[in-house]
């Protein structure tokens, strides 16, 4: 019961962590940009402001796109009840495992690219497009470095391969540091960060995914907007909990879990920051070099496989 | 810098092509009006033909206009050689506006001749393209706006119908898409149409569609005085303020037959090169944004920003508007003030440096900005077009060296060039130009000699016409001016450099991607409002 209950409060946090981050990540951009730059709370305010507006929806718009924001912000809320914040071994994890998740996302993806091309304009055809040429490469990639890890932990649960790392003492698997590398490559594209996709720009012509969600307005566009954050907060957490699980409770007492939450904020913050440095530095990359960048993150978890199979197996 | 390539500017002569015409009986040569080389008068049936003369001979089209002087409607055109200047004039019935089209030998010429067409109702023979191009909903099928007896405020009171039927090209074939982009569109910019047929993410072809800012400058310019007229060439376009104005000015004067003190005239030079360096550097910020690299922008924005203040501070207003009036200008520059603007014009020196290489050498940067937006040097010539577009595909014409005005006359302007015509290169020629534009100013500063800031303009006492020409830091800027005895304004002309560079932009657009095109147009950066008058 006591774990049920933990399970539903992590995933709360998540959810509503998820705009702090994304405003978190803004900020940085902004200081380092020497701009003031808008508070890291900004998205709740944002997020406040859209869902008092009025829903205007165009004429021609089907029952898809009008129930695709429930649907897809519903479908990433459940993603991150699959997903160790703060303690492992919750009886969500249980249920599910990294193969779901992908699931989950593929699920949200294919609805998205649906309610883009609902309305018939050229910009959420355009867009649709593009986020599924991205997935189409960026899944393969995901799940490669996914299996990776799977095969050192005998196990394609979240939970099960956290514990196993953590039970473990520390040892450097060349395996990981591919995968590890394969999956930062993925998370960027899968989050539409730069240099694959630019969340800033008023530029229709160069989005990928605010091309998709260019129709939407209101609450719509608030759950919209939440499940892009969602979408970063979840790939994160999943990054600093698999390739750094330092920190995460294994007892549920409460000063165990309070420096858990700490850990974890710590850790989701300084990666927020690094991302922020690398979208400072870097321009978008030209379209068509983003099956290469894609092809890259494969190798790299290719690569992790390989290593783990010719120099960790005995 | 150049490598040793060789760089071109308009090869043709304006005289060696007026001796051949007035040869062989093509035309009749007059007196030269002041800034031109030459002046021909021609018949109506001629004007195509010697277009084609020109063009063979490598002559750069310039511009065409319209002045309704009843019972007839006189054309002049414009052309460019490397010794100058050439006007061509002719004049057709008003009753049977006909003349034989340019638009074959130069495609320049084609939307201001349909242009002609919707204002003056001329009928061009042998033009390739019917469709009309500013003509407003607000204008019933034969209303010509700029004919003597349309009236000045406009025919109709009710609300314009919406301009939903322009005919574009129809696209087929597997997979041919379109994409209709604006008028009104995401960022704080100007409106515009844009249809682009696509396959995939490769654009096949992109037709603009423009006029949707026309306010009906030439229009309201009718009967204003100098001032007037000097303050609404200000606002023809906003970020070209002090061009368009000296342009004006300048033809003002030539009609005039004054001249303004050297002073004046250096004071002039000052604030278009201040213009130049704060539209280069919103630019190349801009620039670099549209492919999400905002840290340059931020930089380029902090730079542009001060520099602005400083206009503020020093000469009362951030895009220094009104500076310029008929007869010279209304700021002046005490021995501190120069000092000030020397110190901040060797500081942004030491900026743009520093930034300059950074973003020239950026990977992630050029990787995205070279081989983009090709515009070839041949297609450069064909179009004519002026500004950092020419020079970066190897057409250089810059009037501050090749057809000098003063103060320029006694300046050396450097005026770097390259091959490539990629958005890279655009870029580079304009980061260069800010750091000629800054040794220009440090220059004309430091040398500025003495002089009244402003000699009267005294009405001539009967029907005058000049003509200016300007290089803006767009390119090639064209005022012509008609005044009555009490020099008021019957007729005039504004031709911005962007009319020049909204062709080439569908030109260079051939084979790029989608997503690439905000930043091809940001590296061309046309004015709507300048075009659409």
């Amino acid at each position: 019961m006591n774990g049920w209950l933990l399970a539903i409060v992590q995933t709360g946090l998540l959810i509503a962590a998820a705009p702090f981050l994304a405003g978190w990540v803004k900020w940085v951009k902004c200081r380092l940009q020497s701009r003031q730059g808008p508070p890291p709370w900004q998205p709740y305010r944002d997020l406040h402001r859209l869902f008092g507006k009025e829903v205007v929806v165009a004429a021609v718009a089907s029952p898809i796109f009008r129930s695709a924001p429930y649907l897809i912000f519903s479908v990433t809320a459940l993603a991150c009840s699959v997903v160790p914040l703060v303690a492992i071994g919750l009886p969500t994890t249980a249920i599910a495992d990294v193969i779901v998740l992908v699931g989950f996302f593929a699920l949200g993806r294919f609805f998205l690219a649906l309610a883009g091309m609902d309305i018939g304009t050229s910009f959420g055809g355009m867009g649709a497009s593009r986020e599924m040429t991205i997935a189409s490469l960026a899944e393969p990639a995901m799940l490669l470095g996914v299996f990776t890890l799977a095969m050192t932990v005998h196990s394609t649960n979240l939970a099960s391969m956290i514990s196993y790392l953590l039970e473990n003492p520390f040892q450097l698997y060349p395996s990981f540091v591919f995968a590890a590398m394969g999956m930062v490559l993925v998370a960027v594209a899968e989050t539409g960060r730069i240099p694959i996709d630019n969340p800033a720009t008023h530029l229709e012509l160069t989005m990928v995914h605010e091309a998709m969600i260019l129709e939407y307005s209101g609450r719509h566009l608030a759950l919209m907007e939440w499940a892009a954050m969602l979408k970063l907060m979840i790939y994160s957490v999943l990054l600093v909990n698999l390739f750094c699980p330092w920190g995460l409770v294994v007892d549920y007492t409460p000063p165990a879990l309070l420096q858990g939450l700490l850990v974890v904020t710590v850790k989701v913050l300084l990666l927020g920051t690094i991302l922020a440095f690398a979208e400072t530095a870097l321009a978008k990359m030209r379209l068509f070099r983003v099956p290469q960048y894609l092809a890259l993150a494969f190798i790299l978890c290719l690569l992790g496989i390989l290593s783990h199979v010719i120099l960790e197996v005995n | 810098m150049n490598g040793g390539q060789e760089f071109n500017v308009t090869p043709g002569r304006v005289l060696q092509l007026a001796a051949g015409l007035a040869a062989d009986g093509l035309a009749e040569a007059l007196e030269p009006s002041p800034g031109l080389v030459a002046r021909l008068s021609l018949q109506p049936g001629n004007w195509g033909r010697v277009a084609e003369l020109a063009a063979q001979q490598g002559l750069r089209w310039s511009a065409v206009w319209g002045d309704h002087c009843p019972p007839q409607i006189s054309i002049r055109a414009v052309l460019f050689g490397s010794d100058g200047h050439l006007l061509l004039e002719t004049a057709v019935d008003e009753q049977r506006p006909e003349l034989t089209s340019q638009s074959p030998f130069y495609p320049a010429a084609e939307r201001p001749e349909r242009t002609l067409h919707d204002m003056f109702g001329v009928q061009f023979s042998g033009h390739p393209d019917d469709r009309r191009w500013l003509r407003h909903q607000a204008w019933d099928e034969n209303d010509f706006p700029l004919r003597r007896d349309f009236p000045r405020n406009g025919k109709r009171s009710t609300a314009t119908t919406g301009d939903s039927s322009y005919p574009f090209p129809a696209v087929a074939g597997e997979g041919v898409y379109e994409i209709p982009v604006g008028p009104v569109h995401a960022g704080i910019i100007e409106p515009g149409h844009f249809r682009f047929q696509a396959v995939g993410e490769t654009i096949l072809r992109m037709e603009e569609h423009l006029g949707y800012v026309h306010k009906g400058i030439e229009k309201i310019a009718e009967g204003r005085d100098l001032a007037g007229l000097t303050r609404l060439a200000g606002r023809v376009s906003g970020d070209s303020s002090v061009a368009h104005s000296w342009a004006a000015c300048q033809a003002a004067e030539r009609a005039l037959q004054v001249e303004p003190s050297s002073r004046a005239l250096a004071l002039r030079a000052i604030l278009a090169e201040r213009e130049r360096i704060a539209n280069h550097l919103g630019d190349m910020g801009a620039i670099c944004n549209d492919v999400g690299f905002a840290f340059a922008q931020v930089q380029m924005s902090r730079l542009r920003e001060l520099w602005q203040r400083q206009n503020l501070e020093l000469f009362g207003h951030r895009l220094l508007m009104d500076r310029v009036v008929p007869g010279g200008v209304c700021c002046d520059l005490t021995p501190q003030q120069i000092s000030t603007l020397q110190r901040a014009g060797d500081c942004l020196h030491r900026d743009i440096e520093e930034l300059l290489p950074l973003l020239l050498e950026y990977p992630s940067l050029q990787d995205r900005l070279r081989t983009t937006g090709v515009l070839s040097p041949e297609d450069a010539r064909r179009f004519g077009v002026t500004g950092y577009i020419g020079r970066a595909s190897n057409l250089q014409d810059d009037l501050r060296r090749d057809a000098p005005y003063a103060p320029y006359d006694r300046l050396q302007v450097r005026v770097p060039a390259y091959l490539e015509g990629d958005v890279a290169k655009r870029l580079r020629v304009r980061g260069e130009e800010v750091l000629v534009s800054l040794e220009l100013q440090q220059q004309l500063l430091h040398e500025l000699p003495p002089g009244a800031l402003r000699v009267a303009c005294p009405p001539p006492g009967r029907e005058v016409e000049g003509i200016g020409l300007i290089e803006g830091w767009r390119g090639e800027m064209l005022a012509y001016l008609r005044l009555d005895a009490e020099s008021r304004v019957l007729r005039y002309f504004p031709r911005d450099p962007s009319w020049l560079s909204w062709p080439v932009l569908e030109v260079l657009l051939k084979n790029v991607i989608v997503p690439d095109f905000p930043v091809c147009n940001k590296s061309v950066n046309g004015s709507y409002s300048g075009h659409d008058l």
